[in-house]
């Protein structure tokens, strides 16, 4: 529907018309007109075929994780579709079991990361002057840290524990996050619907849940898009580097690393595991890149992931 | 805000404002540094913090379950935890001003002997990605943009959406299916080098490491540079040059690029910056000794000093190319030392 041309006249209209999904028709429209481009629909596919079967995978599996049933290393036979793993576990039935915790760390990393960003994002965003600017002091802090880096001083010390690993991943998207919703509320608060509600007198509060936040929601989508790609690729190193979740808990990251060491004998230990991470991700990013587009209306989502992306700096004072 | 910088409009390209505009820089360049000390500062206590604050006390985080109460009692005193926090933090970040990071509670050898070798390593890995990235990324983004929907620019755009969204590791195992086990057997999987010897003595062993960090650092570079230059050429003093009769050619290098070297140079900062973090786990993958194995290795081994002292480097790492980014940024745009 938004072809290039209504795309432009969007942006020449300014600041009318940025002021986000609210004129757009909501994330539902947003969602469908993501949707009918072949890379949102595409994306979305993967991601739901992933997600299916890391929540069906452990009651369908032939069997359990743990059991050894075949000669270690073998390779793919009628018994053990993808062979047998470094110590002759069934690497299908470890694959079909080792993806819940995976997505549910992620998930939780993310909310927690998008959530505490908002939040600081905002507020630094609405109340300006000196809280402003020590917000923003503490995440150039923030930002000072690769994320890998500060994920692994967190587990460092305490050791790697789930709930460690979704803090630390969490903690190292807020930055970023604020940095972006923070310039989202900006933009929002300077329109004139936020400025005629200050100058009728609404209440501050008023404000920033009827007025702020529902123009933030297609930024917020984004950005959870985004985030959750990254968490599940932080997360997914983190274990595979040996800092997530520890073995014998089947989980795809683990299975990458315990099996590199056959993969000329069996490479199905790691390439299936490797599969089942990159079609996620990949469907995460081709989605996430059509709702973008949709929800901003230019054909330049691509700047918009950048300004996300794993680094980001500020160019202007 | 845009990281994909708005390029200049053509008055900025002319020199007499931007000189009367120089007035502005020194301040900003002062506020800049001031800013990046006190961010130094910052991340120093948040390293410091982050191994005192979390639970379990660092001597028996190192010795494990297995160390007795006198062996933590002599471990926490070698590393002065008896000490006030205050005093403590003191006192290594005043050993680390003076070049002594402190021991390794492992290797039994100064901190400082074991990182160095691994910090020329991995500049090694670090520079000859950063090259040949921004290379193909750069070309690549001028040339998707100057044939918009084309053939380049659509193969490209798709490409750097799939391949953004791999993990390092994966790619780095993918390359190493195909080029030295399953596939074909031509490139070494596994750096057999020793931390210490040169890493350019064994160029083979470089390889894969090298593509898998420019396999993944093309994609952002390439899509920054193709968004910075579709603005540069819808611009007034582009039409300009276009109805002017000029060469395609001429008109893409000499009048739209120039404008676009803001987002250049902020390409190159970023791709450092991205490199600091992505080299740990291709580190890991291909057991290259650089600072990312070092640090995998630290937090493995629990070597709460060796661990500190590479954070910290990592994150100046990241401070000082943020700052240099920012005043080269300044330099060649004008517009931008006035804030809006």
């Amino acid at each position: 529907m938004t072809g290039a041309g209504s795309a432009a006249g969007a942006r020449a209209l300014g600041a009318l018309t940025r002021a986000g999904g609210a004129d757009r028709g909501g994330i539902a429209a947003i969602t469908r007109q993501a949707l009918r481009t072949k890379r949102g629909a595409i994306g979305l596919a993967l991601v739901l075929a992933v997600v299916l079967f890391a929540v069906v995978g452990p009651f369908v599996a032939p069997y359990s994780p743990d059991a050894l049933v075949t000669v270690p290393l073998s390779g793919p036979s009628g018994h053990a579709w993808l062979g047998g793993d470094f110590l002759g576990r069934d690497v299908w039935s470890r694959l079909l079991a080792g993806g819940g915790a995976l997505l549910l760390l992620a998930v939780l990393a993310t909310l927690l990361g998008v959530g505490a960003g908002t939040a600081i994002g905002v507020t630094a965003g609405l109340v300006q002057g000196k809280t402003d600017s020590v917000l923003m002091r503490l995440v150039d802090v923030g930002l000072a840290f690769p994320q890998i880096v500060f994920a692994l001083l967190l587990v460092s010390v305490a050791g790697a524990r789930p709930w460690l690993v979704v803090v630390a991943v969490g903690v190292s998207h807020t930055p970023q996050v604020a940095r972006v919703t923070r310039a989202a509320t900006l933009d929002v608060a300077e329109q004139d619907f936020v400025k005629v509600a200050e100058s009728n007198g609404v209440r501050r509060w008023r404000i920033i849940v009827f007025e702020i936040v529902p123009n933030l929601v297609s930024v917020l989508m984004v950005e959870l898009g985004l985030r959750l790609t990254f968490s599940i690729t932080l997360i997914a190193g983190l274990t595979f580097i040996g800092f997530g979740l520890r073995p014998p808990a089947p989980n795809w990251g683990v299975m990458i690393n315990e099996n590199r060491i056959g993969l000329t004998l069996n490479p199905w230990g790691v390439l299936a595991p490797i599969a089942m991470i990159a079609i996620l991700t990949i469907g995460m990013n081709l989605f996430t890149d059509a709702f973008a587009s949709a929800a901003i209306g230019v054909d330049r989502a691509g700047d918009l992931m950048l300004e996300a992306a794993p680094f980001a700096a500020e160019a202007a004072p | 805000m845009s990281l994909a910088a708005t390029p200049a409009s053509p008055g900025e390209a002319v020199p007499a404002p931007a000189r009367r505009a120089g007035g502005t820089l020194l301040p900003l360049l002062g506020r800049r540094l001031v800013a990046g000390v006190f961010t130094l500062f910052a991340v120093s206590v948040v390293v410091f913090a982050a191994t005192q604050v979390l639970p379990g006390n660092a001597a028996t985080a190192v010795l494990g379950q297995s160390g007795t109460p006198q062996r933590v009692a002599q471990l926490e005193a070698q590393m002065h935890l008896d000490r006030p926090a205050v005093a403590q933090y003191a006192s290594w970040i005043g050993g680390i001003l003076h070049g002594n990071p402190g021991t390794s509670l492992v290797a039994n050898q100064s901190v400082a002997s074991i990182v160095l070798p691994r910090v020329l390593a991995s500049a090694a890995l670090v520079l000859i990605a950063a090259v040949v990235g921004v290379g193909i990324g750069v070309v690549g983004g001028v040339l998707a943009a100057s044939r918009r929907s084309g053939l380049i620019d659509q193969s490209m755009s798709l490409g750097s959406l799939i391949v953004t969204a791999m993990p390092e590791f994966v790619v780095a195992l993918l390359l190493v299916v195909l080029f030295s086990t399953t596939v074909l057997r031509v490139l070494p999987a596994v750096s057999v080098i020793t931390p210490g010897r040169s890493v350019l003595d064994s160029p083979a062993e470089l390889v894969l490491p090298i593509a898998t960090l420019v396999i993944v650092i093309v994609p952002y570079i390439f899509r920054m540079m193709r968004g910075a230059m579709l603005e540069a050429l819808e611009s007034d003093y582009v039409e300009m040059a276009r109805l002017k009769g000029l060469s395609v050619r001429r008109v893409l290098f000499v009048h739209a690029l120039p404008n676009a070297l803001a987002p250049v140079i902020q390409v190159i900062g970023l791709t450092l910056l991205y490199l600091a973090g992505g080299i740990v786990v291709v580190e890991f993958v291909f057991n290259y000794p650089g600072l990312g194995q070092g640090l995998v290795n630290a937090v493995t081994t629990r070597d709460i000093p060796a661990i500190q002292f590479l954070v910290l480097l990592l994150a100046a790492f990241y401070v000082f190319v943020n700052i240099v980014t920012d005043v080269l940024v300044l330099l060649v745009s004008p517009r931008r030392r006035y804030p809006r």
